[in-house]
């Protein structure tokens, strides 16, 4: 298979020696600008590379995510890595492995033919040559450019992708060794550090009510304000008091209304629309269904806080981080403190799971700021619990109402979708904006990101999966991204598809049960993907079908294909409903064209409906008295053991397909089968998230009066 | 000279001149260097700083350490390691049972601890005895089978572990 355009990652690093080293004898250094999140995604890098190389896994040597050392590729977000740095990587090796071979033979003074690689080793007809691959690296010129041509392996002479590879970096963090995380770093002359955070947007700073602190130093610049320790403990107890101490005017203190589920209709917006096909003649109007549908803010609520390393030595910042992105970080650093960019460099190093834009960018931010004040001391800045709740960026609330215009038959004819939200790509850089905490504290704080729609061809974002799995002869997408949106919002996993999908397979199901169509044949009815009905068909097959449904209990189904062109989904949901929802079994099939790792994808896709299921039941961000409210796990709690159910999936077999993401392939599909079960179960529906105790009681109530 | 604590960690006599008050995680963090047991929220509330004293359960985040003298801790890094790896590990990397792996090092002390005293629990046992820890990648399922699969390792092994 050779593709005719270039993933990405070659485009922006077209060089070989930008992706593939030949430094260490027995190893091949292969570096990516993509970093772990626990994604697993290193180790799919491994198999990928391993496999064109002819290699033991054992042997690759991976660089991940540093600014000094790999190719630039901008964030590791949207469940690209496989295609952008894996397409990129597979192509390098294929055509680094040919030049190597082709060295061979030019030494042996035979054909390419008549050679083979094992291992590194380069055999000819079955036996040792004596040379192998780091004989011949040093004679190669990875200067050039990738041709991007040399022919990857077919799907039948594969070894190591498509096998369960354990990931690399997980005995690390089963047998405890010290480094897993960045939490981990203990530089020689480490100060600990805690920001006093401003408590809302603006917020100035009362020079007199800073407090005197013994054990700590205070490093105040403009509205930014921390203390500092040798001792973590005395960091902490110094902050916490002159938290409790200080005092905060001015600014914009966020409203307690955008609790409620529909104040982001009302908030100023920059508006479009587009339609697609042919509108059809219909002149019923009783034909014409509408429901509008709504999410909360949500948080990312990382186990682990936010943190940071950072040392300021001769003129040069050193920056340590569980960033997404260290290129786009190092420029908006640079852009925020005024440093040009080639002194600054950014080291990724792991932090716990990241599903978006988080703390992790404001925390290098933080650092960094103090790291400048405090020149030669290596600084580490840990964010407190209530601080990654609540001043991390936020998944924005949204609104989808849907109207559809239906067939005498109850099919739809002409569709549309109108959409409320904040925005979602707000990223360090996006837009033109630096977006990083610390930054707005110093005086003449740099403009934040303007509010941007992605473009529909690279999957959208308030619109992304806007644009039906079905055919519809007509459809609107009305689109309204607020401006100078506070709280602040920006990427979280599946950014507008978690809702868009939540509503739109909620509504398919609520025009399945007018028409008194099954609601997967309604959905079958109007697709001829043949790969949206292999994954719905998969679904029902592995699904047990019981014709007494016990009382309380509920069924729901839904379906999607993330971005519209990443991995596909359908999913069946049971859940018993008394006066809150209890998940019992989850059935789910998964298209992910080619899979390099199939346990990965097992697990990616078992998290991704764990967490959209604790989204859809349980989770809301909440504001009170200016501030966030929501800052411990009593008051956003998450799902726990008890309440996960049993999941089976299935992955659709498809070794000749591109590979497809799935990282976020299976929020939206989890959140509307989850509300179609309850539906089902309640003979009432729900149309706002989360499905909690409260709303429950008081639909049941509104329902029987 | 404050005084010092004496504690037997993973097998080994410790002392410590950290203050009293101090809680056991930054001194197993900070002076002792043992960095599996980990911070995430400081109130008990995430299970994520769990090891055990006298083979019980305890959040190290909040727990003072001269509320600990002569008291033996365990830490992950005293179960096992890759060489010789405690069931309970050898079953986690066997179900490649984790995501990000942060919330970890606390769900395998109190998995430890539970299959101490009940050593072929149900799944709803399982869960109950991991109730008070939060992972946020939803790695809970195989987390879950792990744990079973850990008693079973358990079994198999016999009484010398």
């Amino acid at each position: 298979m050779i593709s005719n355009t270039l993933p990405l990652g070659l485009v922006d690093n077209p060089r070989l020696d930008q992706w593939i080293a030949f430094d260490a004898p027995g190893r091949v250094g292969i570096k990516t600008g993509k970093v772990e999140l626990g994604q697993g995604i290193l180790t799919a890098l491994v198999q990928i590379a391993a496999d064109e190389l002819d290699l033991a896994p054992e042997r690759i040597a991976l660089v991940s995510g540093q600014t000094n050392a790999g190719p630039r590729e901008g964030f590791t977000a949207g469940s690209l890595s496989v295609e952008h740095s894996g397409g990129s990587i597979r192509l390098v090796a294929a055509e680094v492995r040919a030049m190597l071979i082709a060295a061979a033979a030019a030494r042996l003074g035979c054909s390419v033919a008549e050679l083979t690689i094992d291992d590194g080793a380069i055999i000819r007809h079955g036996l040792p040559t004596g040379l192998d691959y780091w004989q011949l690296a040093p004679g190669l010129d990875l200067q050039r450019k990738a041709s991007g041509m040399v022919a990857v392996k077919p799907a039948h002479l594969r070894r190591v992708i498509g096998r369960n590879l354990p990931r690399i970096d997980l005995p690390g963090k089963i047998f405890g060794g010290a480094g897993a995380f960045i939490h981990d770093l203990r530089p020689e002359g480490l100060l600990h550090a805690r920001v006093i955070r401003q408590p809302w947007p603006g917020a100035q700073l009362d020079d007199n009510s800073v407090a005197d602190v013994a054990d700590a130093q205070i490093i105040r610049r403009h509205n930014f304000l921390a203390a500092v320790a040798s001792v973590e403990q005395m960091a902490v107890a110094a902050a916490e008091k002159i938290a409790a101490h200080s005092k905060w005017s001015g600014g914009t203190p966020l409203t307690d209304a955008s609790t409620e589920p529909r104040w982001i209709v009302e908030q100023p917006s920059i508006d479009s629309s587009n339609s697609r096909g042919v509108r059809p003649e219909v002149s019923d109007p009783a034909r014409r269904v509408k429901r509008s549908y709504a999410k909360p803010f949500i948080a990312h609520a990382s186990i682990g806080p936010s943190c940071a390393l950072a040392c300021f030595d001769a003129a040069k910042l050193s920056v340590w981080t569980h960033s997404q992105g260290v290129f786009p970080l190092r420029d908006q650093l640079a852009r925020a403190l005024h440093i040009e960019v080639d002194a600054i460099t950014v080291h990724h190093v792991q932090g716990a799971g990241c599903y978006g834009h988080n703390g992790a960018d404001d925390a290098a931010c933080d650092a960094a700021v103090i790291a400048l004040s405090l020149p030669g001391k290596p600084i580490r800045v840990l964010w407190s619990r209530e601080d990654e709740l609540a001043s991390a960026p936020f998944g924005t609330s949204m609104v989808v109402a849907l109207e559809a215009t239906l067939s005498p038959g109850g099919y739809p004819l002409d569709w549309t979708t109108e959409i409320w939200g904040g925005p979602h790509a707000q990223r360090p850089g996006a837009a033109g904006g630096v977006n990083l905490l610390a930054a707005d504290a110093l005086p003449n704080p740099p403009a934040r990101p303007v509010p941007i729609e992605i473009p529909e061809a690279a999957g959208g974002s308030g619109a992304r999966n806007a644009p039906l799995l079905y055919d519809v002869a007509h459809q609107t997408i009305i689109n309204h991204i607020a401006t100078d949106l506070l709280p602040r919002t920006s990427s979280m996993r599946g950014l507008g598809a978690f809702a868009n999908v939540f509503a739109i397979e909620s509504f398919v199901d609520e025009l399945a049960a007018m028409a008194g169509v099954d609601p997967v044949r309604y959905r079958l009815a109007m697709t001829i993907d043949p790969r949206a009905r292999a994954v719905m068909e998969q679904a029902v097959a592995m699904t047990p079908w019981d014709a007494a449904k016990a009382a309380g209990t509920g069924r729901g189904f839904a379906c999607s294909r993330y971005k519209n062109r990443a991995g596909y989904l359908a999913v069946f949901v049971d859940v018993q409903v008394d006066e809150e929802v209890r998940l019992q079994r989850v059935w789910c099939a998964v298209d992910a064209g080619l899979v390099i790792n199939p346990d990965g994808v097992r697990n990616q896709v078992e998290g991704g409906i764990i967490q959209a299921a604790s989204w859809t039941l349980k989770e809301q961000v909440r504001f009170a008295e200016g501030r966030v409210a929501t800052r411990t796990w009593d008051n956003y709690p998450i799902l726990r053991f008890s309440e996960v159910p049993a999941i089976e999936i299935v992955l659709m077999d498809r070794p000749r397909d591109a590979p497809l993401g799935v990282g976020e392939v299976a929020q939206g599909p989890t959140a509307a089968a989850i509300a179609n079960a309850v539906a089902d179960a309640l003979g009432l529906r729900i149309r706002d998230l989360p499905l909690t105790r409260d709303r429950i009681i008081a639909a049941v109530a509104t329902e029987a009066s | 000279m404050p005084e010092q604590i004496e504690l037997v960690v993973n097998g080994q006599a410790r002392t410590t001149a950290s203050a009293p008050g101090t809680p056991l995680l930054d001194v197993v963090r900070g002076e002792w260097r043992l960095m599996a047991s980990r911070f995430g929220c400081g109130s008990e509330s995430c299970g994520a700083c769990m090891v055990l004293a006298d083979g019980k359960p305890i959040y190290a985040c909040t727990t003072p350490i001269d509320a600990l003298a002569g008291k033996a801790i365990t830490t992950l890094e005293g179960l096992g390691d890759e060489a010789h790896p405690h069931p309970v590990q050898q079953a986690f990397i066997e179900l490649q049972a984790g995501q990000c792996g942060y919330c970890l090092s606390g769900i395998m002390i109190s998995a430890k601890a539970l299959l101490d005293v009940t050593p072929k629990p149900t799944r709803a046992e399982i869960a109950a005895a991991l109730d008070g820890h939060l992972c946020r990648c939803g790695a809970h399922a195989r987390i879950l089978r792990a744990v079973a699969r850990a008693g079973e390792l358990m079994a198999e092994r016999g009484v010398d572990v």
